[in-house]
Parts: structure tokens; sequence; C-alpha cells
């Protein structure tokens, strides 16, 4: 059990979870959410190595106009896996189950997630995709690039579709049971007084996240299951030649990926929100828009998918009025940006790293979104859509956002789930890598794009290399960006300062517990008095750059 | 300079300097949002870096901000919504006298059959000043039909008709690409579009020696024995097909669709799938059977066959309407 003793005099090991039990079977059976989201973290981790090893495959082949590193169908199967890998077992669960599922029950004063069994479940489930994938790669792979669009995929692919498709219904299914948790959690074990205007802003954009795992992955499930199904049987459903519709499929598919680019992006705007409030000193400006616009989103992310569909054979009046809801949704990511930047004003702010990652986080979603606007003007789409435009466009919301607001998140957090500080001056130097390397990288692929260059292409005419050369030179910095907080984080588990609870002095009841926190979160259920982001009745911490070591 | 590290694309129809002109407007507005969030964070940032003796100001927020800001951005968004919605449906409407092209893709290669007869493959040869509309479908997966220095692009689907049409304003050679991705080949699945002045044009037409696609296609009306119901008076056991193309039909169920390609295309391959008010469906499935060239050229066929012999001339497709050759194709 937890000792009573406020503060320990010497570090003795006080009980928590990381050395409550150090077993195999320990960490292979726990129940316990933080001990998940470390599992989560491992894995997620190793899928992020396998699919950034796919995108410096792409980047080299695409160093010369001919295709020349690679067969064309390698480099088909190369990209389809960098995609596949990158969306479905890296970007959909990154933040939701790695530190969503370890600041969930802590941020609302829970002992744990609603059903901590489903949790685990999650989690193998996740790993049986994983596998499931990492057998069918090692099998041969797969072509069909990771839309899957048929009927390609049902007729068209000699590869391994069924298997990849499988792999991919487990990891959905993972992904609905996080997001089950989280509802009920959030809905019934939130601490005394923790009521839904005093929530986290990470809460809220998790909870907006949750709705939508629950209700658009099972529709990406069963597509998956009808490709399956055409694919083994010839059952008319997508092909043409056998009575079916091959846009049918493409409704069916964005119907969910358009909703999971809304997985990914904002749980990683709930940890921008957290970020900037505890850099600032000061409660989120506007904090009831701010939390209601990760619902907004959510909800309008359902009404827009046909507009990846312009130039695909719909009607004129159909691509009219999914151009327009998808302005809609537009105006909450805008409200958000507003929202973190008016925060700054009369703050008194600390550039730690992961409010570096924050600031880079607001001007590449920014330049994600307004993009995102071009390609929901009709008359720009046609031109851009396949291009890559596209790819520079999404890549700054899913890596300029989701994954600098999942790093900045990993170091606000990585005292609280490891107890130790990571040296700060080199997690700075690799935010700066990350954030030059990432625009040097997919800055270009704009101007790629609107010149006309498609996506998908193993080799291309050669007036576009210089800017192919540019995006590849931009990929190394972002390895080395991506490579350093791997060493350095590993590092210091070991040599790291030790943290104390609250380093930063941050708000929030993640805080209030010890670092690492105890098996059980709280030695007693905390009761909530005050509001989200009570900075003012926090002390700053006196040095925040390089916390003592007790 | 530009050969080797290009800026922005050739412009080489109508439609690519009024898509450039939005995208210009866009990346105006676009630049002002950055360039605003970039210094507002910078400036903010670091005139509130941490002082000593200084506290933050804790602010709730501001009801009149959260209301521009929301609402500002969505009037603005709203032009890019009309300019957009404007274009495209300029790009989606081709003008009625437009020369037709019938254009099959299949992995990895684009086929291409004029009016007049020329076949070509990954090539396409069109005169500037011309409307050209596409009638474009595939043989397997999809594939998109896509010409940057036209800023057109239009997926081409296995089953149907998609079209595409554009008026080419400088000569010269672009490409063409397939942007759908369709395996292996893709990124070989590409070509020229070669826009030439009308003389050169005419010149080039004239070097053709295959029969005008109608004219094929009434050789298969007749050896696949549709004309033995089909007939021009209203006697057949299938409805008469003078007259029909882009005209309303009324259908058994009661419906009333209009008889345009798709309709003519699916009444080939799939005669049941929409009957005609007054007829039995005895009509043999050709699905299977007809290539995608013999299903354009019987498409092509059947719509020479819309135009009455007296009338506003000139108002339907006349197909052979590229004004250099009527009597040229003649003779072939």
């Amino acid at each position: 059990m937890a000792t009573t003793t406020v503060i320990p005099a010497t570090p003795a090991p006080k009980l928590n979870y990381l050395n409550n039990g150090h077993t195999l079977k320990s960490w292979l059976l726990t129940t316990d959410h933080k001990r998940i989201a470390l599992l989560y973290l491992v894995s997620v981790t190793a899928m992020f190595m396998l699919g950034g090893f796919f995108a410096m495959l792409i980047r080299l082949e695409l160093l010369t106009p001919q295709g020349d590193l690679m067969q064309a169908d390698t480099y088909n199967k190369v990209f389809t896996m960098h995609g596949m890998i990158m969306v479905f077992f890296f970007l959909v669960p990154v933040v939701p189950a790695v530190l969503g599922n370890f600041l969930v029950p802590l941020m609302v004063g829970a002992k744990d997630l609603a059903f901590p069994r489903i949790n685990l479940l999650s989690w193998y489930l996740y790993v049986a995709g994983g596998l499931l994938f990492l057998h069918c790669m090692l099998n041969g792979g797969v072509d069909t690039g990771w839309t899957f669009y048929t009927p390609y995929s049902t007729v068209g692919s000699n590869t391994n579709v069924i298997e990849a498709g499988l792999a991919i219904f487990l990891a959905g299914f993972s992904s609905i049971f996080t997001g089950l948790n989280f509802i009920v959690t959030v809905h019934r074990m939130r601490a005394p007084g923790l009521t839904w205007g005093r929530l986290p802003l990470f809460i809220w954009s998790n909870y907006a996240t949750a709705l939508v795992m629950i209700l658009g992955t099972p529709v990406l499930a069963i597509t998956i299951v009808l490709v399956a199904v055409e694919r083994s049987f010839h059952l008319g459903i997508f092909d043409p030649n056998l009575g079916g519709d091959p846009l049918l499929f493409q409704h069916l598919f964005w119907f969910y990926s358009h909703p999971a680019v809304y997985i990914m992006i904002l749980p990683s705007m709930g940890v921008i929100s957290e970020v900037i409030a505890c850099f600032t000193r000061k409660r989120v400006f506007g904090y009831k828009f701010v939390a209601l616009s990760s619902v907004a989103i959510a909800v309008f992310g359902f009404l827009v998918w046909a507009h990846h569909m312009f130039v695909a054979g719909i009607s004129l009046y159909a691509a009219l009025v999914f151009s327009f809801l998808s302005f809609s949704v537009g105006v909450p990511s805008a409200v958000k940006v507003f929202n973190w930047t008016a925060t700054l004003y009369k703050g008194s702010i600390t550039y730690a790293t992961p409010m570096l990652y924050a600031f880079g986080f607001i001007g590449l979603f920014t330049i994600g979104g307004l993009t995102g606007l071009m390609l929901a003007t009709i008359g720009i789409n046609v031109h851009v859509t396949d291009t890559y435009f596209v790819i520079a466009h999404f890549h700054y919301i899913m890596v300029g956002g989701a994954l600098m607001g999942y790093l900045g998140g990993l170091h606000f957090w990585w005292p609280k789930i490891t107890g130790r500080m990571y040296p700060e001056a080199w997690a700075k130097l690799s935010a700066m890598f990350v954030f030059f390397g990432f625009n040097l990288t997919f800055f270009p692929q704009f101007i790629l794009g609107y010149l006309g260059m498609p996506r998908r292409y193993w080799q291309y005419p050669p007036e576009f290399q210089v800017l192919n050369v540019l995006s590849t030179a931009g990929a190394s910095v972002l390895a080395v960006g991506y490579l350093l907080p791997m060493i350095y984080l590993l590092w210091s588990l070991r040599y790291g300062p030790i943290a104390g609870d609250n380093p930063w002095g941050a708000a929030g009841l993640e805080w209030k517990t010890t670092s690492p926190p105890p098996t059980f979160n709280f030695d007693e259920t905390p009761v909530v008095t005050w509001e989200a982001y009570n900075y003012d009745e926090i002390p700053e911490p006196k040095e925040l750059e390089a916390p003592v070591a007790r | 300079m530009s050969k080797y590290l290009p800026l922005w694309p050739d412009q080489a129809s109508t439609m690519a300097s009024q898509v450039d002109a939005l995208y210009i407007y866009l990346l105006f507005i676009a630049g002002v949002m950055t360039a605003l969030i970039f210094i507002a964070v910078a400036v903010l940032a670091i005139k509130y870096r941490r002082q000593p003796g200084r506290e933050a100001v804790q602010i709730e927020g501001s009801l009149p901000l959260e209301i521009s800001w929301s609402v500002i951005p969505f009037f603005v968004m709203l032009t890019f919504f009309i300019w957009g919605g404007v274009i495209y449906f300029k790009e989606r409407t081709p003008p009625a006298d437009s020369t037709e092209v019938y254009v099959v893709a299949k992995q990895w290669m684009w086929k291409i059959e004029h009016m007049e007869g020329q076949r070509e493959i990954n090539e396409l040869h069109v005169p500037t000043g011309q409307d050209v509309k596409l009638i474009m479908t595939s043989q397997d997966v999809i594939h998109s039909f896509f010409v940057p220095a036209f800023r057109l692009k239009q997926d081409v689907l296995p089953g149907r008709y998609t079209t595409l049409w554009f008026k080419a304003t400088k000569p010269g050679r672009y490409h063409l690409f397939c942007a759908e991705y369709c395996g292996t080949n893709h990124s070989g699945m590409g070509g020229d579009i070669i826009v030439m002045d009308p003389q050169d044009y005419a010149m080039w037409a004239a070097g053709g020696t295959s029969a005008p696609l109608q004219e094929t296609g009434k050789e298969l009306f007749a050896a696949f024995g549709c004309s033995t119901c089909h007939r021009s008076d209203a006697e057949g056991r299938g409805p008469s097909l003078q007259g029909v193309y882009n005209s309303p039909v009324v259908l058994e169920d009661g419906r009333t669709v209009t008889a345009d390609e798709n309709y003519v295309r699916e009444s080939i391959l799939d005669p049941t799938a929409k009957i005609v008010k007054g007829f039995k469906p005895v009509m043999p499935a050709f699905q299977g059977i007809v290539s995608e060239e013999q299903l354009n050229a019987l498409v092509a066929y059947v719509k020479s066959l819309a135009q009455p012999p007296t009338g506003t001339a000139g108002l339907q497709n006349q197909p052979a309407a590229s004004p250099a050759q009527p009597q040229n194709m003649q003779v072939q």
C-alpha cells in the first residue's frame, strides 16, 4: 500500500504503478489503465518506426524521376503499408490509447477506466491486428493504397487484401473499445464536484473523439467485410461487372475515414489546450467555446465525407452540398486556433518543450486547415485532388498537427508517467528539427501538387525533381527529430532528474497525485471545488526548465 | 530556371485561368491568415514571456470576439464556396456543340476514339478554340483523366460513362496523367495532350484511315441485329431510336428519364433495367458481348440518330462538326 507520509525524506521506493509488480505477467495481464497505456506506447512506437521506415523508402525512391530504387509493385506496397500503418496503427490510437488511457481516469479523479478488462482486450486486439498486419506484410504485403478503392481491391489486386483488411478490422475494434471506455468513464466516474463545465479540455476532446470512434468505426468494419465478401465469393457489391457500384465503396469508406481524421486530430487539440494553459499560466481563453468546438467538429465531421469524391462521379448538386458542409467544419477549427492564440495574451509564458510543440501545432494546423479550405473549394479541388497538394495538406494536419500534439503531450506528461524529467536542451533541439524538417518535407509538396504531380507515383516527369529532392532532404531532418526523443526519453528513464509530483506547476487532478501515480491513482478520492485551469491559485514553479531533484 | 524548378503550371485551357484566379485569391486569404496567426503567436509569446514581478491576467473569454471570429471566417469561406461552385458548375456543363471524343481507360493505357474515326493511344490531339467533350469509361478499375495544364480531372469508372469537357487555348504538348491509383503501372499510365492550331489539326485529322465512329456504329447496329427491332418507323418490337438521345423517355414503371449516354449504354448492356413504356422486356443483354469500343460506336450511332433531318441544325451534337473535313470523312 501507499505510504502515509506526504513527502518521503528519501526517494525510497514508494509503491507506484511501475514498481507494483515486475513480472512479465504483471504487465501482460494488467488491468491498470496506466500500464496499458505504456503497453500501447511501446506498440504504437514500434508501428511508428515501421511506418517511418516505409516513409523513408518512399522519399528515397522519389529522389529521382525514374523508378530506380525498387520495382513499381514494391513501391505500391510500400506506400500502401506506410499509409495503413500510420493511419490505423499509429495516428488513430496514438493519443487516445497512450495519453488518453493514461490520463482520462487521472484527470477525472477515477481509479481506473470504467471497463479495465475491456481496456486490456483493446490492447490485445490492437496487437493481434498489428501482428496480422506484419504477417500480411512479410507474406508479400498489400498494394491497394490505404483507401482500398474498389474494384481494384476486389478484382484488380492480387495481394493480401483480405488479411490486411482483417488486421485493420481488429485494430478498429480496439479503437471502439477505447472509445466506449472513455464515454462511460467520463459520464459515470467523474470525481465529486467535477462537473462537465470543469472538465479539462483534454477530456472534452477525447470524449468527442470517443463518439466518433464508436459511431464511425463499425462502418469501416462493415465496409472491409463487404470488400472481403466480394473478393472471396464474387458477390456483386462494388464491382460493376457483377452488378455492384464502385462509388458505394467510396461513400462507405469515407463515412468512416473522414471522421477518422478527427479521431486523429481532436485528442491532440486537447493536448495543446492543456499545454498552452500551463505554460501561459492562464485559463484557456473561451473555455466553453473550445470545449464545444470539439463536439461540433465531431458532429460536422460526419457530414462531409463526399468532399473526397468531387471528381469521382457524384452529382453536381451533391458536390455543392458537401462543399458547403465542409466549410462548416472550418468554423470550429478556426475557433480553436483563435482561442489558443488569445490565451497567450497577458499570459506569463515560458518556452518549455511542450510549449514549443504547441506553437508548432498552431502554425502547422493553421496551414493544414487553410489548405483544407482550398480543397473544400470545388473548383480548386478538381485540379489538386489526388495530387501531392492533398498529400501535403493531410500531412500538415496529421503530422504537423496530430503528431506534434502527441510529442508535446508526451513531453508534458513524461514526468508524470515516469517520474523523471527529460533533458530539456535535447528536447528543444529535436523540436526544432521536427518543425523545420517537417516544413521542408511537406511545403514543396503543395507546389508539386498544384503543378500537377499525382500521388502514388513511382516515377514522375523530370521537371518535378528539384522539389522532390527538397522534400526528401526535409524528411531526413525530420527523421533525426523523431529519433532523438526515442534516445533521450529512454535515457531519462534512468538518468533523468526526479521530477516531483507537479514539476510544471500545472492545474489538473493528474498533477495532484504522486509521480508516477500509485496503482489506484489517488490515495483518497479527490473532491473538486475549483474550475478548470485555476492557474491564479497555483504558484509558479521557481525554475521550470530544470526541476530540482528531490 | 523554370525548366528545373517550375512553380506554376502551364495554362492551356479556358478553365485554367479561371481556376488560377480563384487559387490566387485563396492563396492571398490563406497567406494573410497564416501571417496574422504566426505574427500574433510570435508577438504575444515574446511580449508576455515570463518576467519577474508580473503575473498572468486571468481572462474568461469574450462573446463578441467568439462571434466575430466564427462569423467573419464563415462569410469569407462563403466566397470560396460560391466562387468554387461557379467554376465547378462550368466545368461540369459541356457546351451543346462540343466535339465528342470517346475515351476508354484500361490498365495501363488511354485509348482514344475520335468521332471522325481516328484512334490514338496515350495521345489526344485537339484543336485550339474548340469545345471538346470526353465521354469516358474504364474496362477494369477506376482511373482518372487528369490534365494539369487544363486544371481538369475526372475519374473514369468501369460500367458507366463520366464526362469532361474543355476548350484548349494554347498549342503545345501537355501531360496527361492517371490520377486514381490503378495498380502496378499507375505512374506509367500517362501520355500527352497535343493541342494544335485548327489548321494543323485539320491536317493531322486528314491523315486518318478509319471510318467515322457512328458509321462503325451503324454497321454494328446491323451486324448485332439491332436494326430488326429498333426500326426507324414505329412498327418495330423495340422503341424507335430516332431522336431519342437527350429526350425524355417514359418508362414502364411510370418514371421519366433522360436518354443520356449512360442511359443508352445501360439499355444496350442490361436492357431490362429500364423498360420503355409500352414495350416488352424481350431484348437480350449485351453485357460481355460488345467491347467498350463497340459500345462507344453504338452509342455514337444512336446519338447521331437524335438529329432530325431538318430543323435547328447544329444545336445538338453533330459529331462530325469539326469544321475542317466532313467531305474528307465521307470519302473514307
